[in-house]
């Protein structure tokens, strides 16, 4: 059976959609991505969709539940490279996939990606730091 | 019934020439400022040539038919330049209706008086017809500008600018409709990706009026461009704009705006870590 190829590149993951979408090809890859998350333990997910030139609320839906699954499972998700024509539609189908983080190219993604994780890393040392400084001054 | 009248009209062609002429040029509807004598005379020969040759062969009032075609050709060409050269309606298709009263006399003249209302009638009904063609052929002349000038106004009025390393601008002109809009999101949605823009700055300062349907044009327009994954900002909202968006209770709520192109271009500078500052330059008042 047809499957979506989801590469490893450093700690994040790239899933690049080239073939036609269609329902068990969308869930076999949200099985595949939710596995593979947990078990590269990936920060960030990267969902490149340059390659689509036609989009419908079904696969506007299937981009949602991808960032939603990669929101729970703590790796941020960035969709990236989408067609002024794919975007137009989903505008006018009043889709507006609020919540979902859009980036031009997989280049601006992924320095996004960087971005997050660094300020995560910073946010998680301070409150370490607080945390030391507070067990010292018992 | 067999209708004299064509008969008599070609009889006395010349007489009806004349006296048309003078007529035309007696008109308060004539304008010499746009207008020689000498192409009115152009115009008013090869007319009349074409209506007596279609009034002779098989007579009909139905100017659809093929042998008004002539007739036809010749008054849209003369409608389609008296349009362009500023005649109103009336002044053109007085041109047409100009002949009744010549027309008239010569039936009255050559034909018993109980006859000659059924024919005066059918030349009326024609000539009619005729005055009506010239005003469609009017108005279409002048819809094709209009289409024209809309198609160029498309073109010209979409130019996307670069400001500075991945910040693009768009400064709108005119008022926007649907068309427009369109076109609109598309010309930007393209410079985001030729440019690989981070930023696109839509600058309304001259467009003259924001109403609903403009407001969610703008909206979509942002809509796509965050999904193409660009910023968005609206800048130029006048005053009285900023006061008729409140009024009609428009939410421009996840849409940053500013109040001018400068001001969208700082914040748009500060995003991507960027920044103006001036230069010390010394030996220089």
């Amino acid at each position: 059976m047809d499957r979506i190829p989801i590469l490893k590149l450093g700690p994040f993951l790239l899933v690049t959609i080239q073939v036609d979408m269609h329902d068990k090809l969308a869930i076999t890859l949200q099985d595949d991505l939710t596995q593979k998350i947990v078990e590269k333990k990936a920060r960030g997910v990267m969902l490149d969709i340059s390659a689509l030139d036609m989009v419908d609320s079904f696969i506007a839906r299937m981009i949602a539940h991808i960032a939603t699954l990669g929101r729970l499972l703590d790796a941020h998700t960035v969709v990236v490279g989408m067609q002024p024509a794919v975007a137009i539609t989903l505008v006018e189908l009043g889709l507006n996939l609020t919540g979902v983080k859009t980036a031009l190219d997989v280049d601006k993604g992924i320095k996004w990606l960087e971005h997050a994780v660094t300020l995560d890393d910073q946010i998680l040392a301070e409150e370490t730091g607080r945390d030391l400084d507070a067990n010292r001054e018992e | 019934m067999k209708l004299h009248f064509p008969e008599i009209i070609k009889q006395a062609e010349k007489t009806v020439y004349d006296a048309w002429i003078a007529e035309q040029l007696a008109a308060s509807t004539m304008r010499p400022d746009l207008i020689s004598e000498h192409e009115l005379r152009e115009q008013s020969t090869t007319f009349l040539k074409a209506f007596t040759d279609a009034i002779k062969n098989d007579f009909t009032t139905d100017i659809s038919r093929p042998v008004w075609k002539d007739s036809r050709d010749i008054l849209e060409g003369i409608t389609r330049s008296r349009a362009r050269l500023g005649f109103s309606p009336t002044e053109t298709a007085t041109f047409v209706f100009s002949l009744k009263s010549v027309m008239f006399h010569q039936l009255i003249r050559k034909l018993p008086t109980d006859t000659v209302a059924e024919e005066v009638w059918t030349i009326t009904e024609l000539l009619d017809k005729l005055g009506l063609f010239t005003t469609e052929a009017y108005q279409r002349s002048r819809e094709e500008v209009i289409r024209r000038q809309q198609s160029d106004m498309l073109e010209l009025s979409t130019p996307v600018v670069e400001l500075a390393e991945g910040i693009i601008a768009l400064p709108l002109i005119g008022t926007l409709d649907s068309n427009r809009a369109q076109t609109v999101m598309e010309v930007l949605l393209e410079s985001i990706v030729s440019s690989h823009a981070d930023i696109a700055i839509i600058d309304i300062t001259g467009v003259p009026t924001v109403d609903t349907l403009v407001a969610q044009h703008l909206m979509k327009t942002v809509a796509a461009a965050r999904l193409m994954g660009a910023d968005c900002l609206i800048s130029g909202i006048r005053p009285q704009i900023a006061q008729t968006i409140v009024q009609l209770g428009i939410d421009l709520g996840h849409v940053h705006t500013k109040a001018s192109l400068a001001d969208a271009f700082k914040m748009a500078l500060r995003q991507r870590g960027l920044g103006i500052m001036k230069i010390q330059r010394t030996g220089l008042v």
